[in-house]
């Protein structure tokens, strides 16, 4: 019994040994130098990342409360990479801060979180796992205390979270009433279809919506961003959205699979507006945590046309999204942070001429984004292309047409930036040549070299594939 | 020969430039490259000649196959028949002659080049590969290079052209997706692919090819200037630096010309019937506009660009009038426009480059000062009328006489009204050369400029050999085209008898 726990909850412990170790630093009497703190994080985070990589049995852990396989496993994995990459990127902002080890502390636990959110094998485990994940983000979004915008962007994302919380209690409580369980396995079995389990479906498809930043709940999404630390942004636009994606389509192709027919057209209705909204929205955008945020919510809605597609292709094509999206994204934010904290400088309009003193920054920023954009050869047009592709295999093209000129559309936005970057205008000063340390630029290499390989080897797809459920 | 060298030759260059110390190495790194190309392409056909049965129907040579995305049958699915070799030498002679008249580049060179490198990468990649998917992995590749040449090298409304062509061509490319994925569920579940020999043994379901067509022959068509969606040529042309114009004018459009024939026609032969009114009446429509539209022109560049639109409406003629003839046409034209235009924008860039300004009213007499320029001015502007010995009239001439056969009103009437459009091409090319080139000469800051230096007397030479030897051995020419119209044909099955 304890051999099978360690070995199956092995990357929950291992969070779990990070943070008690973090905490001891923190009420032992001898102070650890910041850069100590941070040498000791990323070291275990890789050394998780590692462990990851090896062969892992499937198996069923407290009642079938935790169940865990091959494939939650590597997902936990992608946000684990995700989370070395967003430490790595922050390190500039990190060393200044005073908070450094409550910090990591908070984003870890909110990161057990996600991964005990991925493993549930309950609706209630569930429930207590995304709570888990999403609490402690509520203190790091206002986690620099000095700036008014933060506290702001947290009481939205407090009250946002409690709503998405309560509808999706809402939903699950009809769930248990209708049929008398709470056991994803059991489940799909006893879903009929009645008017009261529909209802459920909708509201914790909404729940979904604010956890993704899916249009219409998406309204927290640029205000949160724009006022949290860039390193939270990033957590939250990635890791955050990455593990709720994750649970969306396993409890779609599990657990409501007899539900098919019902939230086929919610997702191709949310899809749609979601893709919308998020590019739309961008066009207009000055600050670059704004446009970034509403191109996250774009993505969001290329995810939903994906896992729209019901197959196992869809659920292949959205985990393989994710992990491109982790090393596009994080490429962008990654610039973004090391930017605004060497610079203090977050409009769109301070990166005009970037590459006349920042050659290699320019390109990352370049690569991310015209990977977000679906621009071969990067990993972004295989993700977005392969996602599309499985919203077509229902034989509905019209989401293929939609999202295929929405890829223009959010294009428009990308390329300006880039422009700007290259070309620059007279009478602007260009941002002065920035030193980094050699951790980001760790991280921010991992993201080109991510961006890179996952699209253009093909066997990362394959794996992926592989490992994925038919739908 | 694997034709995957076709692509790792200007990759690599671009690499290699990528790390050279200086500007002096960026250029010589790059010329040594794409000479490479050159010799590799020629020894591509050489290699491709010797081999037995080249000129069969639907033969395809070198063929490589690697697994990419195994669980969805996606495959690196590469091999040239005749149509793609002729392309690919039309590249692989751009590419050399754009890298030769940016000789004297100061900004950013090593970008420049690199950028340069990765479009003909594209090219080659488009042109070579057998798998749909491959196929549009590189047009949508070679986008964003082009938007970058444009914006940061280009003159004039450089940031609103480049977005205007990026936006439009990738609108061209969405189109393309959705009719892909589309011919890819229509076949049979587990044998689904976009391997284009795989499909094309394949029937596809008629109601599949009515939606299709449309949209995979008008993103395409996005791409080679299809009227109403031409607008991209004439701001994007202008706006461009020399050489991305000539790459533009010169191989990106017929991207979308082989992607229509390759893609749209083959594969879905009896689509293509149905609608070949609707083409040929848009193809007509971009024929007489786009010649009329650069009556009007008094920028040199416009007025080439303009007129790219109407000579790449002679491509879609070809295709859309379905006989063997006039589709051998529409390939000739899309060569010989190919060479010519390219050819024209190097001389125009040559022009503009001495005397800073590529207006009609300011210039004049260059004759005198700029012999060569201005002989090479006049050669691509004779063959842009269609003077007999150059490849514009072959390429015109065989759209004329393929077209002719095809009974029906509407088409005897859209053939009268092109060959009627040579009338306005040639008013305004005469217009255009007799004021530039000879006329008096009132600018006395004029009498001054020197001629072409070797770098630019080379790249024209090259492209001017490429349009007297079409012009002059068409035949040889149609060797390496016919086998593959012919295949094109008879999948069409019911192709009309040419008399």
């Amino acid at each position: 019994m304890m051999q099978t726990f360690f070995s199956l909850a092995r990357q929950e412990l291992a969070l779990t040994l990070i943070i008690f170790t973090l905490l001891f630093i923190r009420i032992g009497t001898e102070e650890l130098s910041p850069k100590a703190i941070i040498n000791l994080v990323n070291g275990l985070l890789l050394l998780n990342f590692l462990l990851g990589l090896l062969p892992f049995p499937g198996g069923m852990l407290f009642n079938d409360m935790f169940r865990t396989g091959a494939l939650q496993a590597t997902e936990k994995n992608m946000l684990n990479l995700g989370m070395l990459i967003i430490s790595l990127q922050s390190y500039h902002w990190l060393l200044a801060h005073r908070h450094l080890a409550e910090c990591y502390i908070l984003l870890l636990s909110s990161l057990l979180g996600m991964f005990l959110m991925i493993s549930a094998g309950n609706l209630m485990m569930f429930y207590l796992a995304l709570e888990m994940g999403a609490i402690p983000l509520a203190a790091l979004v206002n986690f620099d205390l000095h700036k008014r915008q933060s506290s702001e962007a947290a009481l939205k994302f407090v009250i946002s979270s409690a709503f998405a919380s309560g509808l999706l209690l809402f939903g699950i409580s009809f769930f248990y009433g209708s049929t008398g369980t709470l056991v994803f396995a059991e489940l799909p079995g006893k879903l009929t279809g009645n008017p009261i389990q529909l209802f459920a479906l909708v509201l914790i498809i909404a729940g979904f919506g604010f956890k993704i930043s899916a249009a219409p709940f998406h309204l927290w999404t640029a205000d949160v961003y724009e006022g949290a630390p860039v390193a939270i942004t990033a957590y939250l636009s990635v890791i955050s959205k990455g593990a709720a994606v994750f649970v969306l389509v396993n409890v779609l192709y599990t657990m409501m699979k007899p539900l098919s027919a019902s939230w086929y057209p919610i997702l191709y209705v949310l899809s749609i507006v979601t893709m919308l909204t998020g590019n739309l929205f961008a066009l207009r955008q000055t600050r670059i945590k704004r446009l970034l945020a509403f191109s996250s919510i774009a993505q969001a809605g290329f995810m939903l046309a994906g896992i729209s597609g019901s197959t196992r292709e869809g659920m292949a094509a959205t985990v393989y999204f994710i992990l491109v999206y982790v090393f596009s994204n994080l490429g962008a934010f990654g610039v973004v942070a090391v930017v605004s904290a060497l610079t203090g400088k977050e409009e769109t309009s301070d990166y005009t001429g970037l590459y006349t003193h920042n050659r290699g920054l320019t390109w990352i920023m370049a690569l991310s984004l015209f990977s977000l954009a679906g621009i071969p050869p990067l990993a972004g047009f295989f993700g977005k292309f392969f996602l599309v592709l499985a919203a077509a295999g229902k034989g509905n093209y019209s989401l293929v047409l939609v999202a295929a000129l929405n890829m223009v559309l959010s294009l428009y936005y990308y390329l300006n930036l880039v422009r700007m970057m290259f070309s620059g205008k007279e009478g602007t000063v260009p941002l002065p040549a920035i030193t980094l340390h050699r951790y980001p630029y760790a991280g921010l290499l991992i993201c080109v070299i991510g961006m890179l390989v996952a699209g253009m080897a093909g066997s990362v797809y394959g794996y992926i594939f592989s490992i994925s459920l038919a739908g | 020969m694997n034709v995957s060298f076709l692509l790792i030759v200007p990759m690599l260059t671009a690499v290699v430039v990528g790390l050279a110390a200086n500007a002096r190495q960026v250029k010589l790194f790059a010329l040594a490259g794409t000479i490479l190309q050159l010799l590799l392409v020629a020894f591509l056909v050489m290699v491709f000649l010797q081999q037995p049965g080249y000129n069969q129907p639907g033969a395809i040579l070198f063929e490589v196959s690697y697994a990419w995305f195994a669980p969805l049958h996606i495959n690196f699915h590469a091999g040239v028949d005749g149509f793609s070799v002729a392309m690919i030498v039309l590249t692989s002679l751009v590419v050399l002659a754009g890298v030769l008249v940016s000789w004297k580049i100061t900004l950013l060179p090593k970008e420049f080049f690199m950028l340069l490198l990765v479009l003909s990468a594209g090219a080659y990649g488009f042109f070579i590969s057998l798998d749909l998917f491959v196929q549009f992995f590189f047009l949508e590749l070679a986008v964003v290079p082009k938007f970058l040449l444009i914006a940061v090298w280009g003159s004039g409304k450089k940031e609103y052209s480049a977005m205007k062509l990026a936006l439009m061509l990738m609108a061209g490319s969405a189109l393309v997706f959705t009719g892909l994925t589309a011919l890819y569920f229509a076949g049979a579940p587990g044998a689904q692919s976009f391997d284009l020999v795989h499909l094309g043994q394949y029937k596809i379901p008629v109601q599949t090819q009515l939606y299709c067509f449309p949209l995979l022959f008008t993103g395409f068509g996005v791409f080679t200037a299809i009227f109403p969606f031409h607008t991209w040529v004439p701001d994007g042309h202008s706006s461009a630096p020399t050489a991305a114009s000539m790459f533009l004018a010169g191989i990106s459009m017929k991207l979308g010309g082989y992607g229509c024939l390759r893609v749209a026609v083959y594969l879905m032969p009896v689509a293509a019937r149905y609608y070949s009114p609707f083409i040929v009446v848009l193809a007509t429509i971009a024929i007489l506009y786009g010649s009329f539209a650069t009556m009007m022109q008094q920028d040199l560049k416009y007025m080439n660009a303009y007129s790219s639109v109407s000579h790449c409406g002679f491509v879609l003629l070809g295709i859309g009038m379905l006989t063997r003839v006039s589709l051998d046409g529409a390939v000739l034209q899309m060569l010989s426009h190919g060479l010519m235009t390219a050819l024209f924008f190097a001389a125009i860039g040559m022009i503009y480059d001495r005397t800073h300004t590529r207006m009609l009213g300011q210039l004049g007499g260059l004759l005198r000062v700029m012999p060569f320029i201005s002989s090479v001015f006049v050669l691509a502007g004779l063959c842009s009328l269609g003077l007999p010995g150059l490849s514009g009239f072959v390429a015109e001439m065989t759209v004329f006489m393929g077209s002719w056969p095809r009974q029906g009103t509407l088409y005897r009437v859209s053939t009268i009204l092109a060959c009627a459009s040579i009338v306005v091409t040639a008013v305004y090319i005469l217009r255009a050369v007799a004021k530039t080139v000879f006329g008096p000469q009132d600018n006395p800051v004029y009498a001054d400029l020197g001629d072409a230096g070797w770098y630019e007397k080379v790249a024209a030479g090259l492209m001017g050999a490429g349009i007297l030897f079409i012009g002059l051995l068409p035949f040889w020419v149609l060797r390496f085209i016919t086998p593959e119209t012919t295949h094109i044909i008879q999948q069409a099955g019911n192709a009309i008898p040419l008399k």
